[in-house]
């Protein structure tokens, strides 16, 4: 009977100090995550030290709650407690749910119909700004004129890329990442390429001048070349070389050349040659 | 003796004040027709503008005004921005009653020197010599509303706000077509052509560097106002580097360098260059000749010409450029030339003529 109280006595020591000694212990959930309130139970005062924020708390009650937007950065944090033992626990606070996108789009301008030559890559950051290092889908989509190219892309260490041809049409392309209803628009202007048959004709005469205007130009894919690119017109007759360096406007280039008795008036752009008039004569 | 000496210099006194009081006028009447030439100009460089039109034959039938304004310039032009520097004269033909004098004129301006080369009709009228001034004709251009689809390019950069994902737009895609040295003078020169393949505008400079024979950098210079800066797209600019006082067998090569960049820019003025023809001048120099056309409506003050000169296998073997002194009117001719080197002239088998615009009111 003796030996079963002392046996018993033992056990209740044991069973109590183990108590006292857990009531002690840092309780710190598995699961922290950035911008969610966390629970750590204890006694004294509590440090929690991550990267770039230090929170100290005094536990109450044996517990203490960080708020969600007090715990901000994702990473690895130290708690430490300084009561009646000093004590600390490493413990790791993941990234929050994906609501800020970084994309970088390249070129900001490309020729048409071109393979590969247009890259999206996006980074995923919560809140915070941390970045989320969870797959995630991420979705690219381009779209011009009516057309889009849509494309899903699983984010590998918070980072999803893509490349993608450019549209056979001219234009403003959208160039649009989201993560669920986050989304990032960028623009990616779709060019025109060099002019194809090129042509012009006379199209009037004011004095001793003539107005020479070309058709509406195009490149090889029927886009308008854009406004502002150089036509040049040069005639040649026996008075010597007349030269204009004429702007597109509104698809055609249109300029003004003294009228020859027997000229020759060529026209070019860029490095495209067009067709040739004889004016004059006699 | 004290009253000879106060007597002495009491006319000393007033001798000296005679002597600085009489001088030669500088309206004198000329003797000479070159005196009068150069009376006229000398007047012109002191601003004395009444002065120098004393000395124009009033056969001339140019007012003062417009006398003045043929020398001190109109229209926001060169020339307004210009000093009249020298006016070196040689008579060409004299007899009694007239004469012609070769006046070369150089002015100081803000691009550098500008050089004017006039053969004046010098006539005796009433004992003294005077210029018939050869009235330039104001170009009055009529009334008229002359439609310009104005095309310019704005561009919208990125912002402070915008995240740092956010692309900026891109420079120009340039490309410099050709380079090469020769050796002219006592100076290494490099020239080409360049040309924006871009849909946009692009301020372009053009530079080179030269290394000698152990690789070490011994100068860098860049095209400066040889070259046009702002190239719409597709357009075609040559560029000229000059490296005076370097020989080519002292340099090994030549990097070249450049800088393109994307700017808001105007496609006008349209300004065609007409009747181009490669001539001797007066003085029997090889010059290219031609007409500017100011194809918009609104005043080109500072008209900048650059030409290119090809040989036969179409290689950039010359460029030159000269500014215009008048400014150009709306659809109004303005004769240009532009120095060909003699010893090129005959090398030379085409040309092409591009026009730099400066405007007072440009608003870009």
């Amino acid at each position: 009977m003796r030996k079963i109280i002392f046996v018993s006595l033992v056990i209740a020591v044991c069973w109590f100090a183990a108590d006292c000694a857990h009531a002690a212990e840092l309780n710190i959930p598995k699961d922290a995550v950035a911008g969610q309130p966390l629970t750590i139970n204890g006694s004294g005062t509590l440090y929690l030290i991550g990267p770039g924020q230090v929170i100290k708390r005094e536990f109450k009650s044996g517990s203490v709650e960080i708020k969600g937007e007090e715990l901000r950065s994702a990473g690895r944090w130290i708690a430490a407690v300084h009561g009646d033992g000093n004590q600390s626990q490493v413990f790791w606070v993941k990234a929050g749910k994906p609501e800020n996108l970084n994309f970088l789009a390249r070129p900001s301008r490309v020729p048409v119909a071109k393979p590969n030559v247009i890259s999206g890559v996006t980074f995923v950051f919560d809140k915070y700004q941390n970045m989320v290092v969870d797959p995630i889908p991420v979705n690219f989509n381009l779209s011009v004129g009516g057309s889009s190219n849509s494309k899903n892309v699983t984010s590998r260490d918070g980072i999803a890329w893509t490349n993608s041809n450019s549209a056979p049409k001219a234009g403003a392309a959208q160039f649009v990442a989201s993560v669920g209803d986050t989304q990032v628009h960028r623009v990616v202007q779709q060019v025109a390429s060099d002019p194809c048959n090129l042509r012009m004709h006379i199209s009037g005469r004011t004095g001793n001048r003539i107005i020479v205007e070309t058709d509406p130009i195009r490149d090889c894919s029927g886009n308008p070349v854009p406004d502002g690119t150089i036509v040049t017109f040069i005639q040649t007759d026996n008075t010597g070389k007349s030269t204009v360096d004429a702007r597109i406007k509104k698809d055609t280039a249109r300029a003004e050349l003294p009228a020859a008795d027997n000229g020759t008036i060529t026209v070019a752009a860029g490095v495209v040659l067009g067709n040739e008039l004889h004016v004059g004569g006699k | 003796m004290g009253r000879l000496l106060t007597i002495i210099f009491a006319v000393l006194t007033i001798g000296l004040i005679a002597v600085g009081t009489i001088h030669g006028s500088s309206t004198a009447p000329a003797s000479t027709p070159e005196g009068a030439v150069q009376s006229m100009f000398d007047n012109v460089k002191g601003h004395n503008w009444t002065g120098a039109y004393s000395y124009v034959a009033p056969s001339s039938n140019v007012s003062q005004e417009n006398f003045i304004r043929d020398l001190a310039g109109r229209n926001g032009s060169l020339r307004t921005y210009s000093q009249l520097d020298s006016a070196n004269t040689r008579v060409l033909h004299e007899s009694d009653s007239e004469a012609t004098v070769r006046t070369e004129l150089k002015y100081a301006t803000a691009v550098g020197a500008s050089y004017d080369t006039r053969d004046l009709k010098v006539v005796k009228d009433d004992g003294a010599w005077k210029v018939q001034w050869p009235a330039e004709k104001e170009v009055n251009v009529p009334p008229q509303v002359i439609p310009v689809n104005y095309l310019r390019w704005d561009i919208v950069w990125r912002g402070t706000s915008d995240d740092w994902g956010a692309q900026n737009v891109e420079n120009p895609n340039c490309r410099i077509l050709s380079m090469n040295a020769v050796e002219r003078d006592g100076s290494l020169i490099i020239m080409g052509e360049v040309e924006n393949e871009d849909t946009v505008p692009a301020f372009i400079t053009v530079g080179a560097v030269l290394s000698n024979n152990s690789g070490q950098d011994i100068a860098e210079e860049s095209s400066f106002d040889k070259i046009s800066h702002v190239l719409l797209p597709k357009e075609v600019s040559p560029y000229r580097i000059d490296f005076p006082g370097i020989k080519k067998t002292d340099v090994k090569s030549v990097r070249m360098t450049h800088n393109w960049m994307l700017v808001p820019a105007s496609a006008d003025p349209v300004i065609g260059v007409l009747h181009q023809r490669i001539e001797k001048d007066q003085t029997g120099r090889t010059v290219l000749r031609g007409e500017l056309f100011n194809e918009s409506g609104t005043v080109v003050n500072i008209p900048h010409v650059l030409a290119t000169f090809y040989d036969n296998s179409g290689k950039v073997i010359w460029v030159s450029d000269a500014y215009s002194d008048h400014a150009l009117q709306p659809q109004t001719p303005q004769p240009f030339t532009v120095s060909l080197r003699d010893d090129l002239a005959a090398n030379v088998h085409t040309y092409r003529v591009t026009v730099n615009h400066y405007s007072l009111n440009e608003n870009l």
